[in-house]
């Protein structure tokens, strides 16, 4: 064990190299130019300000994420927890002295980069749990303390990010947790209950729950009762799609973002965008790519000989699908409109370097797969 | 994988099994997405596409181009003429109040007409276009032009307006236009359709009877447009289609003098062709200049209009109706001829009143005319001679005779919804009426065209039209059309109808009825014996041309020209024993209490094709007042002739 864990150390810079998941690279690097592509569409086939910096978004972050995939999986073990706190210290800091912007304090002021700490929070709270159950035993995570120790890492951030207001996010930070709890083997009762405790507070939820919220949830149910209020989103999001048809209708010539009836088309809609221009195969196409992006990092997860690793990919590789089938459900009506970025896909700093940051470790799980950690 | 191995093996096992569950659930959630996407763009592509085009593009309809009128000689009387605009759609204008403000100093607007753009903007919807102003002067578009950077959403356009170049000359014959209503929307499927704001639509005469054939089509303009409605780029352009032309029957130089001959009066003017029934020419007096109606008229315009009291917005010739006084005594004469009432030898001894169950009757000449006969009767219209003809012939013959000639009836069916059918009375309508008997006094006053027959001026116009071409019935036309008989062809139907119908046919002075039924146009003969109408036809020449006739002064020797005709004198309130002692001149009468003049007549003698009738409301008697007009009008009317005939002759060569 000794001998093994100093030998995987002993890893040289080229073999860390080649060690690198190059189907997992190649599939970032496919998102990465869709997603630029579809930026510069946004744009209207010009180079300006959201595909620019998009661009340049695309271009650190991978570059920081193929940097911090050297780093040993032990150091991220170690600093899971302090990760988690600096982020949910963001976040207290967000929502004393935020920067505010339609109505939602959600941004804090770093003098370089306007963070969203909520974003960073997916990820932290993946890691942080990775860690938490690492070292739990299998028998002990049913007890009492345990889970009221997750449910607090859980429910502190999630309080933090609805207060901001931000349903969407505090919602996709709930699910990840709540399915890297589940992973980590914690009984199925427990969430049966919860979700029962869920169901009969819904109503007390519903009635904290802003003006616009309730309008979004009720137009959800029938977007035509006010297609150009609350609906129209839904609506218009529907008829880009769907005249996209098979082929779609060309790279830089969908109508309804061009002519500017799709609203968000930078950030929580882009998918519909993408969708317009490029049909059916398009879409499909995508859809693929996120799912070969989900099974490798699954399959890294499955390679590790480090729970911690093992818990992070398997968690971090169902969160990006999660954020992908809430995003894309959502866009099509199948669920209400929250927001909620597309991986990579979507404008937004923060989406792109929480994504980055958790792609970066799950390579170093790779990198690393056969580092145990105590 | 140490200490506690087991419990080790346990948890990864856990978690593997987990990841499995998991990434089935996965697979089946991306299926679900994969089969929404192939919903909305495989199954149901089309209605999305439908959508989506509904979305982005955008027709705008463009006001249709009205037909124009032409005369018979193919002059143009109502057109359309180019005028400059201002347009704003409010929904693309950011800043509606501010660029109001501005316009209306620019312009500049007064308050009132401020606050009725503000008012109409809040009634339309904010996609419609909202006409700030209908007619800019130049100064005023190259003004607008001018500052147009700093009014965004503003437009000026160029568009096409309703103009009438012979101003007050046609306006009782084409009525006018102005701004469709509610109303005209209502009633008229076609208008709806075709609306824009700031449509005209015709709201009397021609211009409404013919509105289905002048309104044309909306040119379509279709513009993809972005969320915010702003256009991006035209699409498609239709261009419409203009109205039809609609050619009249009316030679403008007639109508032009028509209305200098009537100038400061009030009064009509009608010229039709004896076979054809073309109108050459009707005009009501005075008119007024349809132009002002167009962008709404001014309150002065308008209030001088209307407290005109010469009624320049009635039109006359079809819609006034005044007793016909003495131009009914042709078809008394006629009547009393054809029914054997008397000989033309029968003679009556005139000494200036005849009395009736006590009633003195009065002739106009108070001395009287002594014996007379019936061709001096006419000649000299002396009264009691008609007096005594009409209480023998009875009103009832006289109400058949005189229906059969057009009066009591609209001369144009329904092309003028404001034309009035007049009165000519009988014992049943006075009965049915006014629920009592018919008193033999009314029937001398009705003999010498007073009392309760009343008559427009069209009609007089047709009733000599259809003497002076020997007493065949004619169908007054307004409109040329393709399918009209030519002149040749009437003269020959009517020679037809000569033959067919046999002599001394009773049932033609039985009843009027069957000359008033719809369908084919037949040229029927309107007498019994042709020698009647001869008779009066004569006496009427006479009437001008003779020494002693009533309109002799107003004769033209030449027999180019030479003209027949009928003097009218008009009473329009019983004359008192008073003011026959009197005898005032006409200008020493209160201008409503004056007479009205009339005037009817047909020429060329020798070969007639023209009949005339002229009115002058309150003009006095019709010796001095209306025959001198007819002299004039007869020597512009021949004139023309030459000219009509070589048009009229170029296009039966080109059919």
């Amino acid at each position: 064990m000794l001998r093994q864990s100093s030998y995987t150390d002993q890893f040289t810079f080229f073999q860390k190299l080649r060690s690198f998941d190059f189907v997992l690279l190649f599939c970032i690097l496919i998102l990465g130019l869709i997603s630029n592509l579809s930026m510069y569409s946004t744009d209207g086939g010009e180079f300006l300000y959201h595909s620019k910096s998009h661009f340049i978004r695309f271009v650190v972050f991978f570059i920081m994420m193929i940097i911090l995939s050297f780093i040993s999986l032990r150091f991220w073990h170690a600093s899971a927890y302090f990760f988690y706190a600096i982020v949910l210290a963001f976040l207290v800091w967000a929502s004393l002295y935020g920067i505010t912007a339609s109505g939602s304090q959600r941004w804090i002021n770093l003098y370089f980069i306007n963070l969203q700490p909520s974003e960073l929070m997916k990820v932290a709270i993946i890691v942080c749990f990775a860690r938490y159950y690492h070292r739990t035993q299998i028998n002990n995570i049913g007890s009492f303390k345990n889970i009221i120790l997750s449910i607090m890492i859980l429910i502190m951030p999630i309080v933090l990010v609805l207060s901001q207001p931000d349903l969407g996010t505090s919602i996709l930070i709930g699910i990840s947790g709540v399915v890297v709890l589940w992973l980590a083997g914690l009984n199925v009762k427990y969430f049966f209950y919860s979700s029962l405790a869920l169901l009969i507070s819904l109503p007390f939820v519903i009635s904290f729950l802003k003006p616009y919220q309730k309008l979004r949830v009720l137009s959800f149910f029938n977007p035509d009762r006010d297609p150009l209020g609350a609906g129209y989103q839904i609506i218009q999001s529907k008829i880009a799609v769907g005249s996209g048809g098979l082929m779609g209708k060309g790279f830089l010539k969908g109508t309804q973002s061009y002519l500017e009836f799709l609203p968000e088309k930078h950030t929580d809609f882009i998918f519909t965008l993408f969708s317009e221009e490029h049909g059916f195969i398009g879409s499909v196409f995508l859809l693929i790519i996120y799912a070969i992006l989900i099974y490798r990092i699954i399959k890294i997860g499955s390679i590790s000989r480090s729970y911690f690793g093992k818990l992070f990919c398997y968690g971090f590789g169902s969160a990006i699908f999660v954020y992908v089938t809430v995003n894309m459900s959502m866009v099509l009506g199948l669920l209400p409109i929250v927001g909620s970025p597309l991986p990579i896909m979507s404008y937004g700093g923060s989406s792109m370097l929480a994504t980055m940051i958790g792609l970066a470790i799950v390579m170093s799980t790779k990198i690393h797969h056969k580092q145990v950690i105590n | 994988m140490l200490s506690g191995g087991d419990a080790n093996v346990k948890k990864f096992n856990t978690v593997s099994r987990r990841i499995f569950i998991l990434s089935i659930a996965k697979g089946v959630i991306f299926t679900g997405i994969i089969a929404k996407l192939f919903s909305l763009q495989i199954s149901e592509n089309k209605k999305y596409l439908t959508l989506s085009d509904k979305n982005r593009l955008r027709e705008w309809r463009l006001p249709p181009v009205r037909g124009d009128f032409q005369d018979y000689f193919g002059k143009l009387i109502a057109g359309n003429t180019k005028v400059y605009q201002l347009h704003v759609v409010p929904e693309q204008v950011e800043d509606f109040r501010y660029l109001m403000v501005r316009l209306k100093n620019i312009l500049p607007l007064s308050e009132k007409q401020f606050s009725k753009i503000v008012k109409k903007k809040n009634q339309q919807k904010p996609w419609e276009t909202l006409i700030i102003s209908e007619n800019l002067t130049w100064d005023q578009f190259s003004k607008v032009n001018f500052y147009l950077h700093e009014l965004s959403g503003a437009k000026p356009v160029l568009s096409v307006a309703r103009s009438y170049p012979y101003k007050e000359n046609y306006t009782h014959v084409l009525g006018y236009v102005a701004q469709a209503s509610q109303r005209d929307l209502d009633n008229n499927e076609n208008i709806k359709q075709k609306h824009v704001p700031g449509l005209r639509v015709g709201k009397t005469g021609l211009e409404k009877k013919f509105e289905d054939d002048l309104i044309g089509t909306n040119g379509v303009q279709r513009y993809e447009v972005n969320a915010y409605g702003k256009r991006i780029n035209q699409v498609d352009f239709k261009e419409g289609e203009k109205g039809k032309r609609i050619r009249l029957t009316v030679d403008t130089e007639i109508q032009k003098f028509c209305n200098e001959l009537l100038a400061d009066k009030a009064g009509s003017i009608s010229v039709m062709d004896i076979f054809t029934g073309d109108i050459v020419a009707m005009h009501s007096s005075p008119s007024f200049d349809p132009n002002l109606f167009l962008y709404g008229i001014s309150i002065e315009n308008w209030k001088s209009i209307r407290e005109n009291t010469l009624k320049p917005l009635i039109n006359k010739t079809i819609s006034g109706l005044y007793s016909p006084g003495s131009t009914i005594k042709p078809i008394v004469a006629l009547s009393a001829l054809e029914n054997n009432v008397i000989s033309p030898n029968f003679k009556v001894k005139c000494t200036g009143k005849t009395e009736l169950y006590g009633q003195t009757y009065h002739c106009w000449k108070e001395k009287g005319h002594g014996v007379v006969d019936l061709k001096d009767a006419i000649k000299k219209s002396c009264d009691t001679y008609f007096y005594e003809m009409s209480r023998r012939l009875g009103v009832d013959r006289l109400n058949i005779t005189a229906t059969r000639f057009g009066l009591g009836n609209r001369v144009f069916n329904d092309l003028y919804f404001e034309e009035k059918k007049g009165l000519v009375p009988s014992t049943k309508w006075k009965k049915d009426n006014l629920g009592r008997g018919w008193v033999l006094g009314e029937t001398l006053i009705t003999g010498i065209g007073q009392g309760y027959i009343q008559t427009t001026p069209l009609q007089l116009c047709l009733m000599t039209a259809q003497l002076a071409n020997g007493g065949f019935k004619i169908f007054p036309r307004l409109t040329v059309d393709q399918d009209d008989e030519s002149f040749e062809k009437i003269k020959y139907k009517m020679s037809e109808s000569l033959n067919t119908i046999e002599k001394n046919d009773s049932s033609i002075i039985r009843t009027a009825e069957k000359f008033f039924k719809p369908g084919e146009k037949k040229y029927d003969k309107l007498f019994r014996n042709q020698e009647n109408v001869k008779f009066v036809l004569d006496a009427m020449f006479a009437s001008t041309n003779e020494w002693g006739g009533t309109s002799y002064r107003s004769r033209i020797e030449d027999k180019k020209y030479q003209f027949a005709g009928k003097t009218g004198t008009a009473q329009v309130k019983k004359i008192t024993k008073l003011e026959r002692e009197l005898d005032l001149d006409t200008a020493q009468i209160p201008y409503e209490q004056r007479d009205h003049a009339w005037y009817i007549a047909f020429g060329p003698y020798n070969n007639p094709r023209y009949a005339v009738s002229i009115f002058v409301e309150h003009g006095g008697s019709g010796s001095s007042t209306a025959a001198p007009l007819a002299k004039k009008l007869f020597k512009k009317i021949i004139d023309r002739h030459e000219e009509r005939e070589k048009i009229r002759n170029s296009y039966l060569n080109e059919i």
